[in-house]
C-alpha cells in the first residue's frame, strides 16, 4: 500500500463502483450525468496510476498515457456539455427533467421544434 | 531540522490552524453571513501564512513573487466570491 | 510522510465522492463535485503528472463544474418530481451489488498489475530530442501522437455544433445564453475588469511555457475562455450571435491549420502528420498559435449554452 499507484489504483476501483451506483439509482439526470463524470474520473485516475507505474528516463510518469489523459478530459468535457444542453432543452420544452417515457410536451411549446 | 526548516513548519502549521479554526467557524455559526466572516477572514490568513512559511524554500525571486501573486488572485477572488454570496443570502433572509 | 499524505488525498477524495451520491440536493452534488474535482488536481500531482493535475483542475473541475452549478440551479424546480421517483429497496442492492462487482474486477485488475510495468518513457525519451521540444507530453500530444490531438480538437468542435443545434427554431443563430445584468459598480464588474488582464498573461504563459515545462494549449486555452465569461456574466460583454461569420472563421482555423500541416506532410515527409526534418518546432510552433484561440473560443462557447436569444 505504500506505492502511490496501487493507493490511487485501488481509490479509482471504489470512485468507478460509486459512480456506477450513483448513475443507476439516481432519477435526476443530471445527478446521473454528475456520476457519469464520477466514473470517468476514476477510470482516468486508474489510466493514471497505471502511468506512474510506467515511470522511467527521469521522467515521473510515463508521458504516452499522460497525454492521452488530457485527450480524456477534454472529451468529456465534451460529451458531458452536449448531454446537459440536452439535459435543458429537455426542460425547457416539457417542463420537467425526467427520463419516464410518459410526459406530455408543455401546451405552449407549440411552435418551437 | 535547520532554522529555516523550522520556520517553514511553524508558519505551515499556525496556517493549518487558520483554515481549521475557518473550518470550525463554518460549522457552528448560525448563518450565512456569519459562516462567511470566519471563512474569508480565516482563510486568507491561513493562506498567507502558508505562502510565509513557503517563500524560504522556493529557488529565485521570481518564484517567491509568483507565491505571493497566487496569495493575492486567491484574496481577490474569495473577496469578490463571498460578497456575492453574502448579497444573495442577505436577499434570501432580509434582517428583520 | 509522504504516504500519510496520500492516504489522506485518497480518503478525501472517496468522501467527497460520496457525498456526490448522496447528497440531497442536486445542487450540493454538484458543488461537492467542483471540490472533488479541486482534489483529483492535488492527486494528479501525487501520481506526477502536473500537465494533467492543470487541465483537470481547469477543465474538469472549473469548466464541468460551472456547467452543473448552471444547469443545477437551473433545474432547482424539479428536486421534488425527481425524488418521487426514487428506486425501491430491491432496485438499490441490485445496483450495490453490480457496483461492488465492477469496483472488485477493477481492484483484482490493479493489484495484479504485471511487475516490472511496460513503459514507453524510454522510447519518447530516444525519439523526443528529434522534436525539439523539452515537455515530453508536449512532444507526444503534437508530434508522435499528433492524430489523437487533431481528432480531439475536432470533437470538442463537434460538441460545439451539437450545443448549438439544440437552439429552439426562434432563436436559432441567436445569441447564447441569457441576458446578464449586474450593478456596473458592483464587486463583480470590479472583479471582471481587474482580473480579465492577469488572467489573459496566466494563460499566455501557460501555453507558452508548455514546450519545456508542465502547461499547454488547453489549460491555456481554458482560463481564456474561463476570463471572456467572467465578463460576460458580469454583462461587461455579450456572447455575440453564433450565426456571425467571424465566429465560424475563428473556430474551424486551429483544425484547418492542424490538417493542412498534416496533408503537407504526406507529401513533404511520407505520411500524415508527418513533419520533416529539422521542421518539426517551428511546425508544433504554428499550430499551437493557431489552435489556441480557436479552443478557447469553442470551450467559451461551449460553457455559453445553446442559443436563447433570437437574432435581430
Amino acid at each position: 500500500m505504500t506505492d502511490p499507484a496501487t493507493l490511487f489504483g485501488l481509490c479509482a476501483a471504489a470512485l468507478v463502483g460509486l459512480g456506477v451506483y450513483a448513475l443507476i439509482v439516481n432519477p435526476q439526470p443530471l445527478r446521473k450525468i454528475i456520476a457519469f463524470n464520477v466514473v470517468g474520473n476514476g477510470v482516468f485516475v486508474l489510466f493514471g496510476a497505471i502511468a506512474h507505474r510506467g515511470a522511467g528516463a527521469g521522467w515521473g510518469g510515463d508521458p504516452v498515457p499522460q497525454a492521452l489523459l488530457i485527450t480524456g478530459l477534454v472529451v468529456a468535457f465534451s460529451a458531458t456539455a452536449l448531454a446537459v444542453t440536452v439535459l435543458l432543452r429537455l426542460f425547457d420544452e416539457t417542463g420537467s427533467a425526467t427520463l419516464a417515457s410518459d410526459v406530455p410536451a408543455k401546451p405552449d411549446a407549440a411552435g418551437d421544434a | 531540522m535547520s532554522l529555516v526548516d523550522l520556520f517553514t513548519v511553524v508558519a505551515v502549521g499556525a496556517g493549518g490552524f487558520f483554515f481549521l479554526a475557518g473550518s470550525v467557524g463554518l460549522l457552528r455559526f448560525p448563518d450565512a453571513l456569519t459562516r462567511l466572516h470566519a471563512l474569508t477572514k480565516a482563510d486568507n490568513l491561513g493562506l498567507g501564512l502558508v505562502v510565509l512559511g513557503l517563500l524560504p524554500r522556493v529557488d529565485g525571486v521570481l518564484g517567491g513573487l509568483k507565491l505571493i501573486a497566487i496569495w493575492l488572485l486567491a484574496l481577490l477572488a474569495s473577496g469578490a466570491a463571498s460578497q456575492l454570496i453574502a448579497r444573495v443570502a442577505r436577499r434570501a433572509n432580509p434582517p428583520a | 510522510m509522504i504516504d500519510a499524505l496520500n492516504a489522506v488525498l485518497a480518503l478525501l477524495v472517496l468522501g467527497l465522492a460520496v457525498w456526490t451520491v448522496v447528497a440531497r440536493s442536486t445542487f450540493a452534488a454538484a458543488v461537492g463535485f467542483v471540490a472533488y474535482g479541486m482534489l483529483l488536481t492535488l492527486a494528479w500531482v501525487q501520481l506526477q503528472s502536473v500537465d494533467v493535475a492543470l487541465t483537470e483542475g481547469a477543465i474538469g473541475g472549473g469548466l464541468t463544474g460551472a456547467m452543473l452549478i448552471a444547469a443545477a440551479s437551473r433545474l432547482r424546480g424539479t428536486e421534488a418530481a425527481a425524488r418521487a421517483e426514487r428506486p425501491g429497496l430491491p432496485i438499490r442492492l441490485a445496483a450495490a451489488l453490480v457496483a461492488a462487482c465492477v469496483a472488485a474486477a477493477l481492484a483484482i485488475a490493479v493489484v495484479s498489475l504485471p511487475d516490472p510495468a511496460p513503459t514507453l518513457a524510454y522510447e519518447t525519451a530516444d525519439n523526443l530530442a528529434a522534436t525539439g521540444v523539452g515537455n515530453p507530453l508536449t512532444g507526444v500530444l503534437l508530434a508522435f501522437r499528433a492524430m489523437d490531438t487533431l481528432l480531439e480538437a475536432i470533437v470538442v468542435l463537434f460538441a460545439m455544433i451539437g450545443v448549438w443545434s439544440l437552439a429552439p427554431d426562434r432563436a436559432w443563430g441567436g445569441r447564447p445564453g441569457r441576458v446578464q445584468r449586474a450593478d456596473p459598480d458592483g464587486i463583480l464588474a470590479y472583479l471582471a475588469r481587474v482580473l480579465p488582464p492577469i488572467g489573459i498573461v496566466v494563460a499566455v504563459y501557460i501555453f507558452w511555457i508548455g514546450a519545456d515545462l508542465p502547461g499547454g494549449k488547453f489549460q491555456g486555452a481554458s482560463i481564456l475562455a474561463a476570463m471572456w465569461l467572467l465578463a460576460v456574466m458580469a454583462g461587461l460583454a455579450d456572447a455575440p450571435p453564433v450565426s456571425r461569420k467571424w465566429i465560424r472563421f475563428a473556430l474551424i482555423g486551429g483544425p484547418v491549420v492542424f490538417m493542412a500541416i498534416g496533408a503537407a506532410g504526406v507529401v513533404t515527409a511520407g505520411a500524415f502528420l508527418a513533419y520533416p526534418d529539422g521542421l518539426a518546432k517551428p511546425l508544433i510552433k504554428v499550430i499551437e498559435w493557431a489552435l489556441l484561440p480557436s479552443l478557447a473560443l469553442t470551450l467559451a462557447l461551449i460553457l455559453a449554452g445553446a442559443p436563447e436569444r433570437p437574432v435581430r
